[in-house]
């Protein structure tokens, strides 16, 4: 298959920091996840207040989507052109277990409508009005393989024109989001090789 | 009622995560849905449990819903008449 994917912005979020196209954008201090999190929306957005409603996995990835969107003319195109290839490890289980001790008493709605690791997704495309393509992966490491072909084939043989692909994990305290922004042009090439280069940097 | 619907204020905060409201932006009349505070269904289903977990009040009749959460005195209201029955 041809390369008609292209990488044309990452935003990574690890270790309290966000990283915009490997420039640092935020930095928060050696606090809990949730306030890092806060901190990070305040100084980014602080004008969505559904983000507080959110678990922590679906914060991870609008934080990073809107970082990494920001000012982007990917928010033009027509809603049915931008798509969605998430993945991660640990599926949705950091909220399920929470939901799993409120049943014990009363069960709770808010937390039970984070039960689906895809929630993500949605919060992210209700955000920008997105309507393509989307999917989530569950596999046990990143897997740059997957998170390349994939998209490679959804941007040369569907109407999307742009795709959102990334890594977002949590579980407890342990998180990770490394997201990539994909389109059909651009001078970095979307594969397996330059999307583990992009996990790995520091 | 004052004190009632002080504290249903507090409560809402709380349990719906609205960080960035105080209580003092929530009017007694304002509607809680839509417009005013905007809530949703899934906030609705969260204020029915915080009936129940904080009043132990259970709402018989689910068409009753629109007219008890319509606003803070609304809901002060139904407490303050279920308490009264229960007592």
């Amino acid at each position: 298959m041809s390369n008609s994917a292209f990488i044309t912005g990452t935003c990574i979020i690890r270790e309290h920091q966000i990283i915009l196209n490997e420039k640092q954008v935020f930095s928060g201090d050696g606090s809990e996840l949730q306030d890092f999190l806060r901190a990070a929306y305040d100084h980014v957005s602080g004008q969505y207040p559904k983000f507080h409603k959110m678990d922590p996995l679906s914060k991870l990835g609008w934080l990073a989507a809107e970082v990494l969107l920001k000012n982007n003319p990917v928010l033009q195109l027509p809603a049915e052109a931008v798509g969605m290839v998430l993945a991660n490890r640990s599926a949705s289980l950091d909220t399920d277990l929470r939901y799993y001790a409120t049943v014990k008493d009363i069960a709770s709605p808010a937390l039970f409508v984070y039960t689906l690791p895809n929630i993500v997704m949605g919060e992210i495309c209700i955000r920008h009005g997105f309507k393509g393509e989307n999917t989530f992966f569950v596999s046990e490491q990143f897997d740059p393989a997957l998170l390349s072909v994939y998209p490679t084939q959804l941007l040369a043989e569907t109407p999307l024109q742009a795709c959102l692909v990334a890594w977002v994990e949590v579980m407890e305290q342990r998180y990770e989001v490394v997201m990539a922004l994909v389109q059909r042009t651009g001078e970095q090439p979307l594969t397996k090789e330059t999307l583990e280069a992009l996990y790995l940097a520091r | 009622m004052e004190q009632l619907m002080a504290d249903l204020k507090a409560q809402i905060i709380e349990q719906l995560n609205l960080q960035e409201v105080k209580p003092e932006d929530i009017g007694n009349d304002e509607p809680l849905f839509k417009t005013g505070l905007g809530l949703d269904s899934i906030d609705a289903l969260e204020l029915i449990v915080l009936l129940q977990q904080h009043y132990n009040i259970r709402i018989a009749n689910p068409e009753q819903g629109p007219e008890i959460f319509h606003s803070i005195r609304t809901m002060a209201e139904f407490i303050t008449a279920q308490q009264k029955q229960q007592a």
